[in-house]
């Protein structure tokens, strides 16, 4: 049964720590090419029957995501995504 | 009549105890609430503890929100009903829309645990007109994600109306635009705050006891005392 995916990541004009220690950790590794890295949060989702995207953005908007600092998509896994 | 004060506890909260002892110490009754009961059991007031509800999972009180207790104080809270939320309380209440704005990780990713001077901006709630305006307090705060964040428009409203409550002074713990660690709703009967003034209550655990002010203002609140 396809999963759908919500990808839910931090309003542009919202500040993410997080992303931020980790672009700063990046010349550790070597790598100094790197500008800027946001941190999100990805959701799979499983219906019992169909997947109902409706449903998913309803429980995304409601309940995944807060819209006040985050915005968030919402889709069907592509089919290889959806191999158990 | 002895003011009757609801604390909720939900799995993972904290700071529920410390709160009803400053409710008890305020000499009020502290009426212990469950997270899974939807009843307030006639409470004429409710707080919202610190902690961890839920483990803080998807997001701090994102899923303390849907708690059947919390479908009856939203909606006694759109009525009039008095609630203080303290920290994870706070973060309840925002992502339950009765306050504007969220709470996010610390700018500097550290979890802050100490005593933290605030400025009373607002003597004009439920929850705070036992203090000057402009007084300032001395109460702990022990946070990692208490970085107060609205849009601008948000902020400025805020500003203008009166209903920043608390301000950091000395030093900004978490980041919080314009300093901000408590607000209230546009009636003055909901507040929220980052710091604990349950734990400033009494002189052998606290640093002051300048959090008691919270508690004895709800009950001349509901005395009758003009807000």
């Amino acid at each position: 049964m396809p999963r759908v995916v919500v990808d839910v990541m931090l309003k542009p004009e919202i500040l993410d720590p997080q992303g931020q220690a980790v672009a700063n950790a990046l010349p550790r590794l070597g790598v100094t090419d790197v500008s800027s890295v946001r941190i999100g949060r990805r959701i799979e989702i499983e219906f019992s029957g169909q997947p109902d995207l409706d449903r998913a953005r309803e429980i995304a908007d409601k309940l995944l995501a807060n819209p006040v600092i985050e915005d968030y998509t919402v889709r069907l896994a592509d089919a290889e995504e959806s191999t158990p | 009549m002895t003011a009757r004060i609801g604390v909720v506890t939900f799995p993972g909260s904290l700071d529920d105890r410390d709160a009803a002892r400053a409710v008890r110490i305020a000499g009020a009754e502290a009426v212990p609430l469950w997270h899974d009961d939807p009843n307030l059991h006639g409470v004429d007031a409710v707080v919202l503890p610190g902690g961890f509800s839920y483990g803080d999972y998807l997001r701090c009180g994102a899923i303390a929100r849907f708690a059947p207790v919390m479908e009856t104080i939203a909606a006694g809270a759109r009525d009039g009903l008095p609630v203080l939320g303290i920290c994870n309380g706070f973060q309840i209440l925002c992502e339950a829309h009765l306050l504007p704005g969220a709470l996010t990780r610390n700018q500097h990713l550290h979890f802050r645990n100490r005593d933290q001077w605030l400025r009373v901006e607002s003597a004009g709630t439920a929850w705070t007109n036992a203090f000057q305006p402009g007084q300032e307090i001395l109460v702990p705060v022990k946070n990692g994600e208490g970085r107060y964040v609205a849009d601008q428009r948000t902020l400025d409203e805020l500003e203008a109306t009166g209903r920043v409550v608390v301000r950091y002074v000395y030093g900004n713990p978490n980041g919080s635009q314009r300093d901000i660690a408590g607000i209230t709703n546009e009636a003055g009967n909901v507040v929220g705050l980052m710091p604990h003034p349950e734990h400033a209550v009494e002189a052998l655990t606290g640093p002051s006891l300048d959090g008691l002010g919270f508690f004895t203002s709800i009950l001349k609140h509901l005395l009758g005392a003009p807000a």
